[in-house]
């Protein structure tokens, strides 16, 4: 993957999404939304990669990408997600759970809806009111669910204007992500360790399921579900390790890497090509993991033009016989067949890389050296 | 106490009468504090109304520019890259590098810059350093700074008639200064071409007399020098520097801090090149990063300041502070402090301390630093701070969490209590899904463990596992891992094992936890006079003792008959 543009845009980068593009279509990705964070003045943008026909002499422009439009953000962006083409969700640090819509008329985002108290501590209604940061967010129209350092879950619907339904302390420690599985079901993932699945169409305030680590309740920081099959979740945890979770079997994961050296911020299976995974860290570097076994023989010294490449085989733990068709070369259990692939996709180490998303051959992320890299040619 | 080198500014702060009032002041980081008193100049001590704000004032305003935090996030990737290569290369290829670099950091400080025409001495500054050919070199750079010739240019050529054109013969002077063109125009005895014809044989009064075309004293040396010793050498340039200052200002004017820079360049001083700069400039970024890449082409003698560093470390010290006292430029400032030996992990120790953390993201990457330099105190102290944030928000497993990680024992059991004193009043647990997941954290502290297993039992005793239950319970007591406060407790979550329709405890289980009672009972302080509340309290204390009493001994006799009879039979 030979071209990677950087790009420093005077703020600190906590959030990178591409915006989804209409189903059916075949463009490849042209737009995306920043969230800043640790600013004075924070700032949620919109940014397109799309040519502009003006090539630079010496062709170096090419691939830049242009502010297209920003908008002032109360708080940190902790989370950003798109809910429709349109519009984006932010959870911030203030505890507010923010809906921007884009006019692409006139280049502007204006805020849709806010709701202000998602997240606190001490309630609106006590003496000593304090909030909490809004950690997580997830949509899927027109369901939003936000978590937070609160421990608390709250599902709301689009131009509703209170909550449909709030699970209190439904977390004693911090909930750091949240992702759906099925339809009425999430997953949210907390700072002892620990996954724990959600059916909203029971009454009670209890988690249906509740898996853990095996040995240190390492904090959990992000999560994310594989795009088929959604009973294989991917987390990462405050050590760096990637672990691979089969929802269905037992309590504990299927299989562990050790990955980064620090805190791993974000996981990511690609959406149309799920043998294929992205972390990013606090240590400042971004891993393709390539678990795809159907690849032609490659010689060791072959590199995929990042810096560094190395073959690894995983641990796993017992897996129930079911048909190695089915399965997900991420559960796979033939440790000599099937080896991962790591890449490391930056050019040189920098700050910690925060934020990294993926579409399509396009990939972007952004880092606290207040740079974000795109490439539109991941798979070259 | 030194001399000052320049008169200090004053800065008018509006809304304080500084003529009326005495002003009270005090030291930041980054920043002071200034605001009024009500101590007035006269000599009465009148109460006179003041002004009522504090005021907070920055030197360093840099720092909030947009376009130079490009520079500063660009400039620290290289500063890295350049001590890291530093520690791997030697000697000759130092030098190489160090231009590398150099030519690295101009070609970002140019595209940054391009547009900002009041930074040009920045670039100004920097380019002077490399002494290759010369007046190339002094030849583009003026290019580069005069911008109105080119733009001149292509209105005048862009005209029908250009020799015409008012702004011909101007253009013609310009060029000549700045290209040292020779314009194809045609012959004719015309004043203008005099003088182009005088300047091109170097005669200086007639450059003077077309000053305003010159923008600027340099603009005037180098275009001089063009026509009057184009192979000036190095070594002299400060002579004709210095007297075309003084030919082009004519006396007007005092020279600005610019032209003190430059004059400071053109001598090859670096150490007055960096004490011009530090005068003039409000930000460290540009002393601080030329001394460094100086430092490691060896081409500083370093001098020992008051304190014991030298001078880079000076420099950087200063420019990592002030990086610090930025919302959120102080990651950058970080690696600063760490290539600074002597003084530059205790400045961090102190700064990173200090940092307000509204998330626990931040938390977390501030933790990491401290971490990753092994400043164990600094986690602790920030761990704590976290942690009883966590405990005052009722989040416990928060709070546990922080004290994990700080490996904080003390806290740890400070939680445990929380929880046992919950669960006493309200006779069950909250959280149970951190009680029974504490995993190997249960072995952090004693309290820790012994909620832990206390949970534990509880599930026990739920699947009906009674003699586990019993032991552990027992076990519990005895070890002396469960607190003495805490034994009523055990002993009556004893009861309904001992009433069990089959005999759990045995024998020797039910003398140790007649033992256990009766050191809890002996100890008890006596109670002098009291209220009925405590009169009550106590009442129902002597109940349970009664009751506890009553059950072991009936069990006693239940299992002294039933060991007794499987022995004989």
């Amino acid at each position: 993957m030979e071209e990677i543009y950087a790009k420093f845009v005077s703020q600190k980068i906590s959030k990178t999404r591409w915006r989804p593009l209409p189903p059916g279509s075949l463009q490849t990705a042209e737009t995306f939304a920043t969230g800043s964070w640790d600013n004075e003045e924070n700032y949620v943008s919109l940014w397109s990669i799309g040519d502009f026909g003006n090539l630079d002499s010496d062709g170096g422009f090419e691939g830049d990408h242009q502010l297209l439009c920003d908008i002032r953000h109360h708080g940190d962006v902790m989370d950003l997600q798109f809910f429709d083409q349109e519009r984006i969700v932010t959870a911030s640090s203030t505890g507010c759970v923010t809906v921007f819509l884009h006019h692409p008329n006139n280049q502007t985002l204006s805020v849709n809806q806010q709701w202000t108290t998602a997240h606190y501590h001490a309630g609106p209604g006590s003496p000593s009111y304090s909030s909490a940061p809004c950690t997580g967010v997830v949509c899927n129209n027109p369901e939003i669910v936000t978590v937070g350092e609160d421990g608390r879950i709250n599902l709301f619907r689009a131009d509703h204007k209170e909550a449909v339904r709030t699970i209190d302390n439904a977390d004693s420690s911090t909930l750091h992500a949240v992702t759906f599985l099925r339809t009425p079901e999430i997953l949210t993932v907390n700072s002892i360790g620990q996954l724990k699945i959600w059916d909203f169409r029971q009454q009670g305030n209890e988690p249906s399921q509740i898996l853990s680590l095996t040995g240190d309740r390492v904090p959990l920081h992000c999560v994310d579900r594989h795009p088929n099959q959604q009973h294989v979740v991917a987390t990462g945890g405050q050590d760096g390790m990637l672990s691979i979770w089969d929802v269905r079997q037992g309590t504990m994961p299927v299989s562990l890497l050790k990955a980064h050296e620090a805190e791993m911020w974000e996981v990511h299976f690609h959406p149309s090509n799920p043998d294929h995974l992205f972390t990013c860290s606090e240590d400042g570097s971004l891993w393709h993991w390539d678990a795809s076994t159907d690849v032609p023989e490659k010689s060791s010294l072959f590199h995929q033009g990042g810096r560094s490449s190395t073959f690894l085989s995983h641990s796993i733990s017992n897996q129930a016989n079911v048909h190695q068709s089915v399965i997900s070369s991420w559960l796979s259990t033939d440790p000599a067949k099937d080896r991962i692939e790591i890449t490391s996709l930056l050019p040189s180490r920098s700050l910690s890389v925060n934020s990294l998303d993926i579409l399509g051959p396009c990939l972007v992320c952004g880092t606290d050296a207040e740079a974000i890299y795109v490439t539109r040619h991941l798979f070259s | 106490m030194e001399e000052l080198d320049g008169e200090p500014a004053v800065t008018v702060i509006p809304g304080v009468n500084s003529k009326k009032n005495q002003m009270c002041f005090d030291w930041g980081p980054g920043e002071m504090l200034v605001c009024e008193t009500s101590f007035s100049k006269k000599e009465k001590s009148e109460m006179v109304p003041s002004c009522p704000f504090i005021y907070i004032i920055r030197k360093d305003v840099d720092v909030y520019s947009q376009i130079l935090r490009k520079l500063f996030n660009e400039s620290h990737g290289i500063f890295l890259g350049l001590q890291r290569i530093d520690e791997e290369l030697t000697g000759k290829s130092r030098k190489s590098h160090g231009r590398q670099f150099s030519s690295q950091v101009r070609g970002v400080t140019f595209v940054v810059l391009a547009s900002l025409c009041p930074h040009q001495f920045i670039e100004v500054g920097w380019s002077l350093l490399p002494a290759g050919h010369l007046l190339l070199h002094l030849l583009d750079w003026v290019r580069l700074h005069v911008c109105e010739v080119d733009s001149l240019s292509a209105d005048v050529l862009g005209s029908e008639n250009p020799s015409n054109h008012d702004s011909f013969w101007n253009l013609g002077l310009g060029g000549m200064t700045s290209h040292g063109w020779s314009l194809p125009y045609t012959f004719a005895t015309n004043p203008h071409l005099e003088s182009l014809l005088k300047i091109m044989l170097g005669d200086e009064a007639a450059l003077l007399e077309q000053k305003e075309l010159l923008s600027n004293w340099y603009h005037f040396l180098v275009t001089r020098l063009l026509y009057s010793n184009p192979t000036v050498k190095p070594i002299d340039l400060h002579y004709y520097a210095q007297s075309s200052l003084d030919l082009f200002l004519g006396g007007e004017s005092s020279p600005e801090p610019l032209d003190n820079i430059l004059l400071a360049a053109f001598e090859f001083d670096i150490h007055q090149v960096i004490k011009e700069c530090s005068i003039a400039l409000s930000n460290w970024w540009f002393v601080a990063h030329l001394t460094d890449l100086l430092d490691h082409c060896k081409l500083l003698q370093s001098h020992n300041l008051y304190f014991g560093s030298n001078m880079r470390e000076f420099l950087l010290l200063e420019y990592a502070s002030g990086l610090f006292a930025h919302p959120s430029l102080w990651q950058l400032g970080v690696d600063y402090f760490d290539y600074c030996p002597k003084l530059g992990r205790v400045s961090l120790e102190l700064h990173i301390e200090r940092i307000p953390l509204n998330t626990e993201q931040k938390a977390l990457k501030v933790l990491r630093i401290c971490e990753q330099r092994q400043m164990t105190e600094q986690v602790r102290s920030i761990c704590k701070i976290l942690a009883m944030k966590a405990v005052r928000n009722n989040r416990l497993g928060s709070a546990l969490s922080w004290s994990i990680r700080a490996k904080d024992a003390a806290f740890a059991t400070l939680v445990s209590d929380r929880f046992l004193r919950d669960y006493c009043e309200r006779g069950c647990f909250s959280d149970l899904d951190l009680i029974d997941n504490l995993g190997p954290a249960m072995m952090l502290s004693d309290r820790l463990t012994f909620l832990g297993k206390y949970r534990e039992f509880h599930r026990m005793y739920g699947e009906k596992r009674f003699a586990d239950a019993a032991s552990l319970l027992l076990s519990l007591m005895t070890s002396g891992i469960a607190p003495r406060s805490f034994w009523m407790t055990l002993l009556t979550d004893a009861l309904p094992l001992l009433e069990q329709k089959q005999v759990i405890f045995s024998a020797e289980q039910t003398y140790e936890l007649m033992q256990c009672l009766e050191d809890l009972t002996s100890r008890r302080p006596v109670r002098g006079e009291s209220d009925i509340q405590q009169l009550q309290d106590e009442d129902i204390e002597t109940t349970k003792v009664e009751m506890l009493r009553l059950a072991l001994a009936r069990n006693l006799a239940r299992a002294i008959i039933r060991e007794g009879s499987l022995e004989g039979s």
